[in-house]
């Protein structure tokens, strides 16, 4: 689904650009963070957006699969308790 | 606009999406377990607004009136930017590749959005999409007529998918007439697009990239 | 450094279910090797918690854009550029 070389495609190629949203810049900066930290590395970062369903993959915007990745890696390594931040915006 | 207590939930705003709420979240839940620090997290903001396409074309305006400069920056770029005093980025490689009368770049990442971001900014939303993604490596002539560039017949077109950490720059032709610019006149002619290599530099007149 | 640029070498047709960066459209095609990269950390490991130790040796390896895509429409001498592990490269036929 990321292995995208060639994928025949008669979508037009949309060259409209637009500012990143405070959201997106924070997401970048929280891998960045992670990074530094030790915590999480460029290649868990791939491999955790490539793991994405393929439908979300698709219908998902840059930023919000870097943000699926990031939930997963974090899971994974326990930094993060299953259901912890979807409890923490329920509050 | 919610009237909250700030301490948990973030405001929610009907422009965006779902996934900017959850991300503050997570910043907040993170910083409060000593995960990391806010402060990191601004520096490298920080950082990202910071960068833009001017360090690339300082590089490429650079190379085109000091030869000497040129085969530094084609031999390693991540020094030669380091010897101007710009900062190359994380990638331990930048390899910039230099577009002749019969050799023109374009670069892609198939694979997802690899772009050297340290020197061009953050990369335009459709060099990141599944189109461009898709077509870049199998029909790029076809992608640059979308830009808007026809390459003359006998112009070999090689296109780099950046698969592995390396980043790739691409190091435009220098525009005809150009001779009597200054480098800094010859930097402002050096776009965003021309580095990546889906258009050619500004003719004469500077243009924002 | 098992390669050296100029050398051919055909990417190895593998099915690799985990992370990699070999991408799908040179999986099993021949082409030049044009530069030897400095060893790097292997993704494949790396993206799985490890450090990605021992480095790999990396290729910058070239393929005639004619020998990748069978309808390629642009020119006989265009060419596409991938940087490649060595574990990915064999000696071409």
């Amino acid at each position: 689904m990321h292995d995208r070389g060639g994928w025949p495609t008669e979508t037009p190629i949309d060259r409209s650009e637009h500012e990143l949203a405070d959201w997106e810049l924070l997401t970048d900066a929280l891998v960045g963070a992670l990074g530094r930290r030790g915590l999480m590395n460029v290649d868990e970062l791939r491999r955790g957006i490539e793991s994405m369903p393929p439908d979300k993959y698709e219908a998902a915007s840059y930023y919000e699969r870097w943000l699926f990745s990031v939930e997963t890696v974090l899971a994974e390594k326990s930094v993060l308790a299953a259901g912890e931040l979807d409890a923490r915006l329920g509050e | 606009m919610n009237d909250h207590d700030h301490s948990h939930a973030p405001i929610a705003n009907g422009d965006e999406p779902v996934a900017a709420g959850r991300v503050r979240a997570l910043e907040e839940l993170l910083v409060e377990k000593g995960v990391i620090a806010r402060e990191e997290v601004r520096e490298r903001i920080d950082w990202l607004v910071s960068r833009s396409p001017a360090d690339g074309a300082r590089l490429v305006a650079r190379a085109w009136v000091d030869p000497a400069f040129m085969g530094r920056l084609l031999a390693d770029a991540r020094a030669a930017a380091l010897q101007l005093g710009l900062d190359p980025g994380p990638s331990p490689v930048v390899v910039a590749v230099e577009n002749t009368e019969v050799v023109h770049h374009m670069v892609v990442c198939t694979l997802c959005s690899c772009y050297p971001k340290a020197l061009l900014g953050p990369p335009p939303d459709w060099y990141k999409s599944l189109p461009y993604r898709s077509r870049a490596v199998s029909d790029p002539r076809g992608v640059l007529s979308e830009f808007g560039l026809e390459l003359e017949d006998d112009v070999e077109l090689r296109v780099l998918d950046s698969t592995a950490d390396m980043r790739y720059l691409v190091i435009p032709r220098r525009p005809a007439g150009s001779e009597a610019m200054s480098e800094e006149e010859l930097a402002t002619l050096v776009t965003r697009d021309s580095m990546i290599g889906v258009a050619r530099p500004a003719a004469s007149a500077p243009v924002a990239s | 450094m098992r390669y050296l640029p100029g050398q051919r070498v055909q990417v190895t047709a593998r099915l690799h279910e985990g992370h990699h960066r070999t991408p799908r459209y040179v999986k099993g095609k021949a082409g030049s090797v044009e530069r030897v990269h400095a060893p790097f950390t292997n993704p494949e490991t790396r993206a799985y918690g490890g450090d990605g130790l021992p480095k790999q040796p990396l290729y910058l390896v070239s393929f005639a854009q004619g020998d990748v895509w069978p309808d390629y429409r642009g020119h006989k001498r265009d060419r596409v550029y991938v940087d490649v592990f060595e574990h990915w490269l064999e000696e071409a036929e």
